[in-house]
């Protein structure tokens, strides 16, 4: 590069940017120049504008997608509700509108008053929403006496409608509208006041999906609020549909199978995780929490000792009980600890150190090998295989089961159960474990708590023989015409890596539970198919030799877990009855009557009349040829521990 | 690291205007957010905070003799262009685009960061060609290639305001080169008929309509034109003297969209008035002129290619921005800088100010 080059270049350069300064200054004379336009030429046409700033957009809610039972069944769909709404900014005198309201509709008057200073501090051309639910009667008078009540609008909302009430309701959950605090969190910025949306359940979880989009009229309105023209107007498109794992049948039975009582049931699918039953009982109404709820039985609802409102089935963490020794008789098999022909002679108790661990049946069960411990649900025998194990095997077992952790079914809240071990108790109390402790987690006790869907998992894994699958409550996603948009596969969330032979060995004693002589869960038999399962009693607290009927809340759980058929298996379903003290008698029972349906609702239908008779007149599903189970877990006062 | 003699150069011109935009910013963010619900610390403190910050990174970005940029520009591009491929693959999507990468601790936007290196970039290659008459077909075609990638690739996350912004910083700067008429004309013969190809086959119906919403907001039905509308009564309604600090009816009846970020100048120009607005364009006009003084006294090549750059970056951002609120151009989500709640925005410009200066304070050394 020349020196004169380089004078040269430099020379133009300073040129330029004096051009560009030049086109700079240009450019901001004309955003100037528009500034002039808007502010001083036309100020006075747009400072009325925004005085009489009338352009309203009209929210139009979408039609919520409805809910299906695998079958097809609708379980929740929309019927119109109307609302009384009213926009502040053409409302001239409150107090009188308010009197004229309560008076023409016969609606509480502090209610609305109320409602509308909690709606205040919006833009004054947003509807406030005085009364919810009006009926259709209320909506002509309104429309009769428009002229006299200004500023006042009726707005329709798609509700929900609960074909089966309150079938499944835990389940389904229920809408409302959102809140204050959910109005101000991440991920509802489209939401607007007023607007309702899942609160619980599957209607929160897939309020995405459900809720569809939202439409909207803008409008052009006149000093009186009366509506000009419509600018533009966009339709709100429908929300999907969701089809769920469930069969509402299964689902219906085993509700009306719990009667007065409390308790939860679940039941799957064992080779895909798919949910067939989900069961939370006593139930609820969820009709009326998205419309208006009746004070007493709001109060009802709380004050009900039975918790009516909790869900059971995702929330309750119960000891498992006896249907935890399938765990430690996993752990000793795998662990070489013990094997099919291995004994223990229970004598009704264990020393261990100073203290004495009974069995619950205090005549004791005499020598007894793995299958008959499994039987008969004998204690001694697990806790002196407890003992030999160590509360950290029995750990690694039930982790290898994914316990102890939330299984990620797909709805808020679930809680994952409790698995101890040494170095929890460590960090927890700072102490470390004692052997006297293991012995209760051998059965199922002390410091393990497990939910019913991590239940009816551990049972499903036993019956398929070691694959976890993630328990799932959604099949598929449908749009409004029925069109399949998402379709959901199983998952498995691992496997136990246990051989099929050590499998066999513990379903040869769960077999023997249902169906041989002796063994504690009879209840549950089916003259046409074999069931296998395990029963299990858990303390709610250590009441000794107490020969008085216990208080209710006091009272033991009881538990069963099943699957079928024995020799290929299908179902696995778990049953837990708060406080109904004995799992063979009070949880049996209701697991058969479960599978009993299952297996009806699959048989061609001149069969299934013919078992159903049969099936009518007792709970307990006992057919003639099999010789009456006598119901070892009634006999004893302490069934267990 | 910093010569002594260098802070006796502190540019107080180019600092003042900045800060003093900025203050008017958080003051204007005040009242567009009073309205709002506010989770966690106010905006406007939070604001004051990233005006602290963005000093810093102008101290930062002073400490090192710019000529670094030289050497590492191509280098930073091709990282650029690697996270922007990441940024479709893997990046976080928000607000229906993709724009965002998360790299464990904190996400960043490399589009935003493109901003300065495509600057760099250019600057780099302009250095080493020699003209003086203007580029050349020949000469142009390395630095169209150069835009053309990252163009393409921050339009498909889609963010058109950030693509559009790009292309304009390097028109810019090519600009200031000088392009020959042939050049010129060249391009006018090829992307003409593309451009009417491209639009009468290539482009499906709902693109078309995308940008014919884009350009003609009152178009589309409910979204941007009506925005429009309520910005244009806001601004209008303010009058010669404006409605006053906290009075302004349009934005605190929350009649305005993003009124503390993409809107603000509405919110200011409501309450301030033209009055206001005047004394805000003076601001930024001073600052944009200041930038090219910058580039003018500069009398090392690079150095005053990249301050134009910069001063483009800064010139465009206002003038869109500006434009979009009094309804001259279409919406896009162009934050004005300084003023705009936001960090992104801030980081990105004081960055831009930091180069600004680090050219400023070493003019001497040439």
């Amino acid at each position: 590069m020349t020196e004169q080059r380089f004078v040269r270049e430099i020379t133009e350069s300073k040129r330029r940017i004096l051009i560009l300064s030049f086109v700079v200054g240009g450019i901001f004379f004309l955003l100037l120049l528009r500034l002039w336009h808007l502010q001083i030429l036309n100020a006075d046409d747009y400072r009325n504008m925004s005085e009489n700033n009338r352009l309203r957009f009209v929210p139009v809610a979408a039609s919520r997608g409805a809910i299906l039972d695998r079958n097809g069944e609708v379980l929740v769909s929309n019927q119109p509700s109307f609302s009384l709404a009213v926009v502040p900014q053409e409302v001239t005198n409150k107090d009188e509108l308010l009197d004229r309201l309560a008076k023409l509709l016969g609606l509480d008057r502090a209610e609305m008053k109320e409602r509308w200073e909690k709606g205040k501090g919006r833009a004054k051309y947003y509807p406030i929403i005085l009364a919810s639910n009006i009926n259709r009667d209320q909506v002509e008078i309104v429309e009769e006496n428009h002229l006299r009540l200004q500023g006042v609008e009726i707005e329709m909302k798609p509700v929900r409608e609960y074909a089966s009430g309150v079938l499944a309701a835990h389940l389904l959950g229920y809408i409302g509208e959102i809140s204050e605090d959910e109005l101000s969190t991440k991920g509802f910025e489209e939401y607007n006041p007023g607007d309702y949306l899942g609160k619980n359940g599957i209607e929160r979880s897939w309020e995405k999906e459900l809720h569809g989009i939202d439409g909207g009229r803008q409008l052009e309105v006149d000093a009186r609020g009366r509506v000009l023209r419509t600018i533009s107007e966009s339709y709100p498109t429908v929300g999907n549909s969701v089809v769920l794992t469930i069969n509402a049948k299964l689902q219906k039975v085993a509700e009306d199978a719990f009667g007065d009582q409390a308790g939860a049931a679940v039941a799957m699918d064992v080779n895909t995780g798919e949910v067939l039953a989900f069961v939370s009982k006593p139930g609820f109404d969820p009709a009326l929490f998205s419309g208006k709820m009746p004070a007493d039985t709001w109060k009802e609802y709380l004050e009900d000792k039975r918790h009516p409102l909790e869900n059971k089935a995702l929330t309750g963490q119960y000891p498992p009980g006896s249907t935890f020794k399938i765990i430690t008789a996993l752990a000793g098999l795998e662990d070489g600890k013990i094997d099919e022909k291995t004994t223990v002679n229970c004598n009704g108790s264990y020393e261990l150190g100073t203290s004495i661990f009974n069995c619950w049946n205090r005549h004791g069960h005499g020598v007894t090998n793995l299958k008959k411990a499994l039987r008969e649900s004998c204690d001694v025998y697990f806790y002196q295989l407890g003992e030999r194990l160590g509360v950290d095997r029995i750990a690694a077992m039930a982790k290898r089961f994914m316990l102890g952790a939330p299984m990620g079914i797909g709805l808020a809240h679930e809680k994952g159960g409790m698995i101890p071990t040494s170095e929890w108790k460590m960090k927890r109390f700072a102490k470390r474990w004692f052997h006297g402790e293991t012995l209760p987690v051998a059965i199922g006790q002390g410091y393990v708590l497990m939910t019913p869907i991590q239940l009816a998992s551990m049972i499903a894994t036993v019956a398929n023989e070691g694959t976890v699958y993630r328990p799932f409550l959604v099949k598929r996603i449908i749009d409004a015409d029925g069109k399949p948009l998402k379709e959901f596969k199983p998952e498995a969330m691992g496997t136990t890596g246990i051989s099929a032979e050590k499998f066999r060995l513990v379903k040869q004693g769960l077999f023997a539970v249902v169906n041989e002589p002796g063994g504690t869960g009879g209840a549950a038999r089916l003259s046409d198919v074999h069931v296998a399962g395990k029963t299990g009693s858990s303390q709610v607290v250590k009441l000794r030799d107490s020969k008085q009927a216990t208080p209710y809340q006091y009272r033991d759980h009881a538990l069963f877990v099943a699957f079928a058929p024995y020799e290929k298996p299908e179902i696995a379903v778990a049953v837990v009855v708060e406080h109904g003290e004995h799992g063979g008698s009070a949880a049996g029972p209701i697991a058969g009557r479960m599978l009993r349906a299952w297996f009806d609702g699959k048989k061609p239908p001149s069969k299934k009349t013919a078992v159903q008779k049969n099936n009518g007149d007792e709970d307990t599903a006992d057919e003639p040829p099999a010789p009456p189970v006598k119901k070892q877990s009634g006999n004893g006062d302490d069934s267990d521990d | 690291m910093i010569d002594r003699r260098l802070l006796t150069n502190i540019d107080w011109m180019l600092i003042g205007f900045v800060v003093a935009i900025s203050l008017l910013g958080i003051m204007n963010i005040y009242s567009a957010t009073t309205p709002y619900k506010i989770v966690g610390a106010p905006y406007y403190l939070k604001q004051f905070y990233w005006l602290l910050f963005g000093m810093l990174v102008v101290v930062v970005a002073c400490s090192v003799d710019y000529h670094i940029l030289q050497d590492f520009s191509y280098w930073l591009y091709g990282f650029l262009i690697v996270l922007l491929v990441a940024v479709l693959v893997v990046g976080r999507r928000s607000m229906g685009a993709t724009r965002w990468l998360s790299l464990g601790f904190f996400t960043i936007q490399p589009s935003e960061l493109m901003k300065i290196v495509i600057v760099a970039t250019f600057a780099k290659y302009f250095t080493g060609v020699q003209t003086v008459d203007g580029l050349s077909i020949r000469e142009a075609l390395f630095p169209l290639g150069i835009l053309a990638v990252p163009a393409v690739l921050i339009m498909k996350q889609p963010d058109l305001g950030t693509a559009v912004l790009v292309i304009l910083i390097a028109l810019s700067m090519a600009i200031y080169v000088g392009l020959k008429w042939s050049t010129v004309a060249t391009f006018a013969v090829v992307t003409i008929p593309a451009a009417w190809l491209g639009w009468s086959k290539v482009l499906r119906p709902y693109q078309k309509n995308r940008i014919l919403d884009f350009i003609n907001p009152e178009r589309s039905r409910l979204g941007s034109g009506y925005h429009i509308i309520q910005s244009k009564i806001a601004v209008g309604s303010g009058g010669v003297f404006g409605k006053g600090f906290l009075k302004g009816t349009q934005s605190q009846l929350r009649f305005l969209p993003e009124q503390h970020t993409d809107f603000a100048f509405s919110v200011f120009a409501e309450e301030w008035g033209f009055i206001g607005c005047l004394v805000l364009i003076i601001l930024y006009l001073t600052l944009v002129l200041w930038g090219l003084n910058i580039a003018r006294r500069c009398n090392d090549r690079f150095g005053s290619l990249l301050a134009v750059g910069v001063t483009a970056m800064l010139f465009w951002h206002t003038v869109i921005n500006m434009g979009m609120v009094i309804g001259l151009f279409p919406v896009v989500g162009v934050p004005l800088p300084f003023f705009s709640y936001g960090g992104t925005s801030m980081i990105t410009s004081m960055v831009g100010i930091g180069i600004l200066h680090n050219i400023s304070m070493r003019r001497f050394m040439f």
